[in-house]
């Protein structure tokens, strides 16, 4: 019997040497109490986090809690049930209506994740005989979108207009086209020049979709994400959001203004063949949104953070993803997984929470330490971030 | 183009990509005896497209393991 698990077996090798140098499981984290959006007890310590999506704090906000707590009484734990069958509650529609709200846009439809957002719509939109142009550095949850789908699929290297127009060009004439871009690229924190992809995008008549899963809520005047920002979103066809970062629950929506969009609830099979989103993150997920909306001021308070921890960390000699900082997102890029990991950990012992990323997730084999701001981390906090960053970083050779 | 001048066009631009020096046959894998990772093929794959002005989408790469398959598929791709 050949063993289908050998094919796993270079990874396990990989894990089994990282652990057996002491150092602890990155990826088996355990938070015991979540004390605010940006404090957690880990190991028996309370621990800053700067390693969540929890970019506005929404996770704790009263009105947020109080709406999930109401529609747990009023609607109950979960719905059981498709959204075309039994799984529309008032809650689903309450949801989507806030949604096109937020965006200004004529239709919004909520997946039970935003992995499936891309997913089904991706899969859905293009089909045989159709080509998809796309990022080398998209979303894991795009690339599967593409490999459910039929179409031919076609990447460009990351941020390069010239290589996206050559392979435009090339797509033979008449076959349907689908960009597909990101507003922030969450690895490395860098942002897509959507205004000039778009624009070419359209001059070869192809449809755009955008996913603003990391700046909605934050980025743009009204946090309608990148597009907003550069001018453009009136020009997306499809932009896929998701519940899990500012929103601060769980669920993911596509907003569009395509006249025929309302067929998709027919034809997505990840929208139609899954159970619908309980009541309460729901419930959780339109008061957030709606409270988004009129979030200005914390919108220039996370930003302040963002401008301080990159020109913290630079200044202290780390290599970041990015020159000046372009999201909520600064990256951190580390030498090897070894020193990576050992940087992560001895980050932990300072008292503070990251992510560390590595392949096959990060662009070009990079390891990275990814920190996420959040518009709840104090002034203060964000100094003693830099100054947990500058101790832990000589503690582990990279600075 | 024929088979025989698209060859050589090929061993030109995999040149650059062939870091080892490795002895390219049509039997020779990208995976296997080039070691190539994906950022590699993306690039190589990009060279070719650019060079001959065609599309190989991933899809297609997907059916080629070795040289000899890659050239017969641009042969192929230029119609």
């Amino acid at each position: 019997m050949t063993d289908l698990f050998s094919k796993f077996d270079p990874l396990i090798e990989q894990r089994r040497a990282l652990l057996a140098t002491g150092v602890t499981d990155p990826f088996n984290l355990v938070m015991e109490k979540v004390i605010s959006p940006t404090v957690a007890l880990c190991n028996g310590r309370e621990t800053i986090l700067l390693g969540t999506y929890n970019y506005m704090g929404m996770t704790f906000d009263p009105d947020v809690i109080a709406a999930g707590k109401q529609a747990l009484d009023d609607f109950g734990a979960g719905t059981t049930g498709s959204r075309v069958l039994n799984g529309t509650y008032a809650g689903h529609r309450a949801v989507e209506e806030a949604l096109k709200e937020f965006y200004a846009m004529d239709h919004a439809m909520v997946f039970s994740t935003g992995y499936q957002a891309n997913l089904g719509i991706i899969s859905t939109i293009a089909g045989k005989g159709d080509y998809i142009v796309l990022d080398i550095d998209s979303h894991a949850s795009i690339w599967d979108g593409c490999k459910m789908g039929d179409a031919e699929v076609v990447p460009f290297r990351h941020n390069d207009i010239e290589a996206m127009e050559k392979r435009l060009k090339r797509i033979p004439e008449g076959a349907g086209k689908l960009v597909v871009l990101e507003g922030v690229y969450s690895m490395l924190g860098d942002i897509a020049p959507l205004k000039e992809m778009i624009k070419v995008a359209k001059d070869n008549g192809a449809m755009v979709l955008v996913d603003e899963a990391h700046s909605m809520g934050f980025i743009g005047p009204n946090g309608r994400g990148v597009a907003e920002e550069q001018g453009v979103l009136d020009q997306v066809d499809f932009v896929i959001g998701t519940f899990s970062k500012s929103v601060g629950t769980v669920g993911g929506f596509c907003v569009s203004n395509h006249p025929k969009f309302e067929i998709m609830r027919l034809v997505c099979r990840p929208y139609v063949f899954t159970a619908s989103l309980p009541p309460s993150v729901v419930a959780t997920a339109c008061t957030s949104i709606r409270k988004l909306m009129h979030a200005g001021n914390k919108r220039a308070h996370l930003w302040e953070n963002s401008r301080t921890l990159h020109k913290g960390l630079r200044d202290a000699g780390f290599q970041l993803g990015t020159d000046e900082p372009q999201s909520a997102i600064i990256s951190v890029i580390m030498p090897d997984l070894e020193r990576g990991a050992m940087m992560w950990e001895a980050l932990l012992h300072e008292g503070l929470y990251v992510n560390l990323a590595r392949p096959p997730a990060t662009p070009a084999g990079m390891t990275l330490l990814r920190c996420s701001l959040c518009a709840e981390h104090s002034a203060e906090q964000v100094q003693t971030i830099i100054g947990m960053f500058e101790r832990a970083g000589k503690t582990a050779g990279i600075i | 183009m024929d088979r025989a001048a698209t060859a050589e066009k090929i061993a030109a631009l995999i040149e650059p990509f062939n870091k080892k020096g490795v002895e390219i046959t049509d039997a020779t894998t990208f995976a296997g005896d080039l070691e190539f990772d994906s950022l590699t093929v993306m690039d190589f794959v990009a060279a070719i497209e650019d060079d001959f002005d065609i599309i190989i989408s991933m899809n297609q790469q997907a059916e080629i393991e070795n040289y000899g398959q890659l050239i017969d598929a641009v042969v192929k791709l230029q119609g």
